[in-house]
């Protein structure tokens, strides 16, 4: 049961919020996902987890339930939503958007969404949810969004839609073959059914769920809505998108794809791992060239996630574990970056590098804050995105050094993107529009710091995280031997 | 919990104290909390020194990253190379720390100063306490970042921003090479620990691919200590305060390349063909970095292509295996050119920011403790006997006859042009007329106490800081020698010279001839490097660096640019999306085609009807019948 109010807990206040507008909504939207917080931190004690599973008959004629659970992999993905929701509402404090009700509700809906997806034991019900997740995203970016929203959102929505097809013909193909009178959609079923398919059926199904997967990532070249969805999304939009729904991606290849179609990664996995490791560079040599802050983010950000892909496919302890640790350094790091220039935006009306510089000479602790998560993003040793990047890039090395060697690169191009950034954004010479720049206020600071902490506790202690996932991540591997 | 840990964790709590105080401790305060804990740091280590029993300790602290079944703890090692390392990096930290509270007195960011300077000694120790590669690693980048962070400590000036991200951005190509050979360690031996893999080796279990471990261990080392072809940066890393230049980049962090690569020597060692490139990389840095040293006229960026050149020299004694030999330069060369800088540091100090030697002359009576501790700093770093710097590159040298000859020959004329250059710097900066303007002739001064008091420390080390390593033939006993032989390989240590050979004759001439020439053409003549519109030929060609910064900038930069805006606005918006864009067309278009058939005649629909439930049965029928 805890796992159904782990679940609908947001929803509930979130429609709650919109339906009834209560006066402070920020006050209730916050305290609601720091109740959220505490109950997902509670369910992730390992002690807890095994016994939690939640299950209910769905469509019982079709073998379709409503299961729930946590084991090592998807608890990562969970422990990252519920701890990144309560900072993304706290960002909109100071703004407009803290007192709009319905606004704060869609995070909390969104909320739901993502955590249906990684929760779900049964396929279906993943798919319900990785589509669902869609339409509160859809209206945080059609209705708040900047310039060109409405057409940047409708190409967004329609490609990831179009890509969830395919996910849902391979579902459904492989769930038919399922054994048993009404079949079954348990993942762990499909995980047997689908490995005994012939070589060439796993094939086309392997790149049928790795096109809906790729979008979502997105992965080199499905990427072309992210750059801008990212830019024009309300900044709380952006970072749901890129700290957690972009997860639901790289979750469904470890979760999915890598148990169901080892015989198709055997003849796919090489071609998926060099499009991942191209959007790397790729990614990185735009990043360079970006005027707009938030956009080099999010060619950041898929170059970061090019990464995580090349490991997942690696199919290795070190390159899934090197990966479930990125994804929720990166959530960390990207939320965090975000909110820096959404406060640089608040400040100064502009995400145009060459109209700033010289914040820093006003602003101390936002100095900090931007340096601490940029060094995070760098892979900085003792920051918590060292730990993802080494582990991923030996993964990839040890399976081919020519590839390991070129992803490398990345940390050599994403110090020349991100210091880039801090250079022409807060170093240099004050301009006209940072000239009276003031520091972090304390809503802003209550958002940073604990940020920044994060980013350096994830640097020194991995090993909690490593070791939480570490049985369920050996089990899946052992899946394929 | 051992005081040791107390080492590396003062200066962490110095920087913790002083980055969060920032900006509210007074300067005198956040002064002393950033001097104490290098300091006390110094004292540890030298009763950890002074108590050292031979056997290498190794304190491993907790599991860092664990995976599968790798394992790379937080663990550190204390033995006689990390204890030499902790000597000098505290030693040298403690006197920059002091001379930076009179340095730094005028500028607002005092206490961040002395924050970022606590960091990286921190992250200096940590480097030279790693018991494992990785943790090696964690200090390898630590140090990178802070001094990414110092060489921009005056970043409102955007050539001081460049020239911090240059530095991080060089030193990470060189990581990259670092981080593959600690892959292909994981690979051979599934550690990096120092202990394990050494010993793995040391029982015959060489892994096949050990010249290419050692190749990208030395990649790395190459970032960091500058040389061939990743050594641009060092020169541009100018721009930060004079102290950070003596502390970072030039006594101890540029040195981390030496340090790895004798710590690594059993690796090395199996490399032969990897440790005479290491040679070669060396002589080229240290003639290319003496060569534009000659016709540089910023104090700084003298000094700055000196230590290029001085590094090259260490690299080349590792190149011939004089393990020994090397590290003593890293010690002698800590002392004198920590001194050359920070006296660097006074004069300018002195002269309002001025670091053109074209506009001083004359300084010697208005400073009287900077120019004598300049020139005792002069004598050591021209191998003039018997201060400090001549034993230890005549050292290297000697091993260098042994090993190669030619590179001998050139290693000479590497030492007589940085006897030349040094000696025309102090000339041009001590001697003669004072060519600068009237405001800073009135301004000249003698620097504080907290400035001249390490000056003289280094200048005494500076002058015997030879006796470390004095050779038997100087009535020595090779006291270093025998300290670091349970590291190193037992190699043979180069033979006893005389001093009427050529092998001890060459060095001598090389150091005091071209001092004399230097002498009386700044001195006797007074003559005075040209304005820089007036250089013309090959000179031209040295005063601006052989063009090698416009020729990166050609090859790698450009490219990378264009590449990057060709992705951005020709393959991301014409290729890629154009695709995407055309697949939603296509639908669009279909859908448009398709919805003719939705004529809304009931006739119509009934009439397909019937014509797909023939098309079924006559498709199953053929089924059935077949």
């Amino acid at each position: 049961m805890l796992l159904l109010f782990i679940l609908l807990f947001p929803l509930v206040l979130g429609a709650g919020l919109m339906l009834a507008k209560p006066s402070k909504p920020f006050a209730i939207a916050l305290a609601g996902s720091i109740i959220e917080a505490t109950a997902i931190a509670y369910a992730l004690c390992p002690a807890e987890s095994a016994n939690l599973q939640f299950s209910q008959a769905w469509i019982p004629e079709a073998g379709i339930s409503f299961t729930l659970w946590i084991d090592g992999i998807n608890g990562i993905l969970i422990g990252l939503t519920g701890l990144l929701i309560p900072f993304i509402i706290a960002s909109t404090s100071n703004s407009d958007k803290s007192k709009n009700a319905s606004y704060l509700g869609l995070i909390l809906a969104m909320q739901t969404a993502l955590l249906g997806a990684f929760l779900a034991k049964d396929a279906f019900l993943f798919y319900f949810f990785f589509e669902a997740s869609l339409l509160p995203i859809y209206f945080l970016a059609a209705q708040y969004g900047g310039e060109n929203r409405t057409a940047i959102t409708f190409k967004f929505f329609v490609y990831t839609l179009f890509g969830s097809l395919f996910l849902l013909i391979a579902l459904i193909y492989v769930y038919l073959r399922t054994p048993g009178e009404t079949h079954s959609a348990d993942i762990e079923t499909l995980y047997l059914t689908a490995r005994n398919l012939s070589a060439e059926h796993q094939g086309f199904l392997f790149l049928a769920f790795f096109i809906a997967f790729a979008i979502k990532m997105p992965v080199f070249p499905f990427h072309t809505w992210q750059p801008d969805t990212y830019t024009t999304s309300p900044v709380q939009g952006s970072m749901l998108l890129g700290g957690i729904m972009l997860k639901m991606g790289t979750y469904g290849m470890i979760r999915l794809v890598i148990p169901m179609f080892p015989l198709g990664i055997a003849q796919w996995g090489l071609s998926v791992s060099i499009l991942a490791i191209i959007g790397i560079i790729y990614g990185s040599v735009i990043a360079i060239q970006q005027k707009d802050a938030k956009r080099l983010l999010a060619y950041s950000s898929f170059a970061h996630v090019g990464l995580m892909a090349a490991g997942i496919m690696t199919q290795s302890v070190d390159g899934i574990q090197g990966a479930l640790y990125q994804m929720l350094s990166h959530g960390i790091n990207l939320v965090g970056l975000f909110f820096v220039i959404e406060v640089i935006e608040r400040r100064t009306k502009t995400r145009e590098l060459a109209q700033l510089g010289g914040i820093t000479q006003s602003s101390y602790v936002l100095t900090v804050a931007f340096i601490v998560l940029s060094l995070g993003s760098v892979a900085l040793p003792l920051t918590n995105g060292f730990i993802g990047e080494f582990l991923l890039l030996k993964s990839v090395f040890d399976q081919e050094m020519y590839l390991g060697i070129i992803s490398g690169i990345t940390i050599i191009l994403g110090a020349v993107y991100t210091l880039r950034l801090i250079q022409k954004s807060i170093f240099g010479n004050v301009s006209k529009v940072t000239k009276d720049f003031e520091d972090l206020l304390l809503g802003e600071k209550l958002v940073l710091i604990p940020l920044i902490l994060l980013v350096i506790l994830g640097g020194l202690f991995p090993q909690y995280v490593l070791s939480y996932s570490a049985a369920s991540v050996e089990k899946l591997v052992a899946l394929l031997n | 919990m051992s005081l040791f840990y107390l080492i590396p964790l003062l200066p962490f709590l110095g920087f913790a104290i002083n980055g969060l105080a920032f900006p509210k401790l007074s300067k005198s305060v956040a002064g002393i909390i950033g001097t104490i804990p290098p300091l006390v740091a110094f004292a540890l280590s030298l009763q950890l020194f002074l108590n050292f029993d031979g056997q290498a300790q190794i304190y491993t602290l907790a599991e860092w990253i664990k995976v599968g079944n790798l394992s790379i703890p937080f663990e550190f090692q204390v033995d006689q190379l990390s204890l030499l390392m902790l000597l000098i990096i505290t030693g040298v930290g403690t006197l920059i720390h002091v001379y930076s509270m009179g340095y730094m007195a005028h500028d607002a960011g005092f206490g961040k100063f002395f924050a970022f300077l606590n960091l990286f000694v921190f992250f200096m120790l940590i480097l030279v306490l790693g018991a494992n590669f990785t943790v090696l690693f964690i200090g390898w980048e630590g140090v990178g970042l802070c001094s990414y962070l110092l060489i921009g400590f005056w970043n409102q000036k955007n050539s001081y921003g460049d020239a911090a991200r240059k530095a991080f951005i060089m030193n990470r190509i060189g990581d990259l090479g670092f981080l593959v050979g600690i892959f292909l360690l994981i690979q051979n031996f599934n550690t990096t620990s120092y202990s394990v893999i050494f010993q793995e080796i040391a029982a015959g279990n060489v892994p096949e691919n050990v010249g290419l471990i050692a190749f990208c261990l030395f990649i790395g080392a190459m970032g960091k200590s500058a040389q061939i072809p990743l050594f641009t940066w060092l020169p541009d890393a100018m721009a930060g305060p004079t102290p950070v230049s003596a502390l970072i980049h030039a006594a101890t962090m540029v040195t981390a390349g030496i340090y790895m690569v004798i710590r690594a020597n059993v690796i090395f060692e199996l490399s032969p063909e990897v440790l005479h490139f290491v040679g070669w990389i060396g002589l080229a840095t240290a003639l290319l970095g003496a060569a534009i040293g000659l016709f540089q006229n910023d104090i700084k960026k003298v000094l700055a292509y000196s230590t290029v050149s001085q590094l090259g020299y260490m690299f080349m004694g590792l190149g011939a295996s004089a393990y020994t030999a090397s590290f003593f330069h890293v010690m002698t060369h800590a002392f004198f050119k920590a001194l050359l800088f920070l006296g660097a540091g006074s004069v300018i100090h002195a002269m309002s920011d001025e670091q053109d030697i074209r506009k001083m002359g004359g300084l010697k009576s208005k400073m009287p403790i900077t120019y004598i501790t300049f020139l005792l700093g002069t004598i050591a770093i021209a191998g003039i006997p018997p201060f400090a710097g001549f034993f230890s590159k005549d050292e290297i040298l000697a091993h260098l006859y042994h090993h190669d000859f030619a590179m001998w020959c050139l290693a000479i004329v590497g030492s007589a042009l940085t006897s030349f250059y040094m000696f025309r710097v102090f000339i041009l900066t001590f001697f003669g007329d004072f060519r600068g303007t009237e405001a800073q002739a009135h301004h000249l001064h003698e620097s504080p106490i907290s400035m001249t008091f390490p000056l003289m420390v280094l200048a005494v080390l500076s002058v015997v800081g030879g006796l470390i390593n004095l050779p038997h033939f100087a009535g020595g006993n090779e006291f270093l020698a025998h300290w670091l032989a349970p590291i190193l390989p037992a190699s043979g240590e180069a033979s006893e010279v005389s001093f009427l050979s050529l092998e001890m004759g060459a060095p001598l001439l090389a150091a005091f001839l071209p001092a004399f020439f230097a002498i009386y053409l700044f001195g006797v003549q007074k003559s005075v490097p040209a304005a820089d519109e007036s250089i013309t030929g090959i000179q031209k060609v040295i005063y601006n660096k052989f063009y090698i910064d416009e020729l990166y900038d050609v090859i790698i930069v450009k490219p990378i640019s264009v590449l990057g805006n060709f992705c951005s606005q020709v393959v991301e918006f014409l290729v890629i999306d154009l695709i995407v864009e055309g697949v939603g067309r296509i639908v669009a278009y279909a859908s448009t085609e398709f919805r003719r058939i939705q004529t809304g005649n009931v006739g119509y629909y009934i009439f397909v009807m019937v014509l797909s439930i023939a098309v079924i049965l006559a498709v199953s029928l053929r089924t059935w019948i077949l």
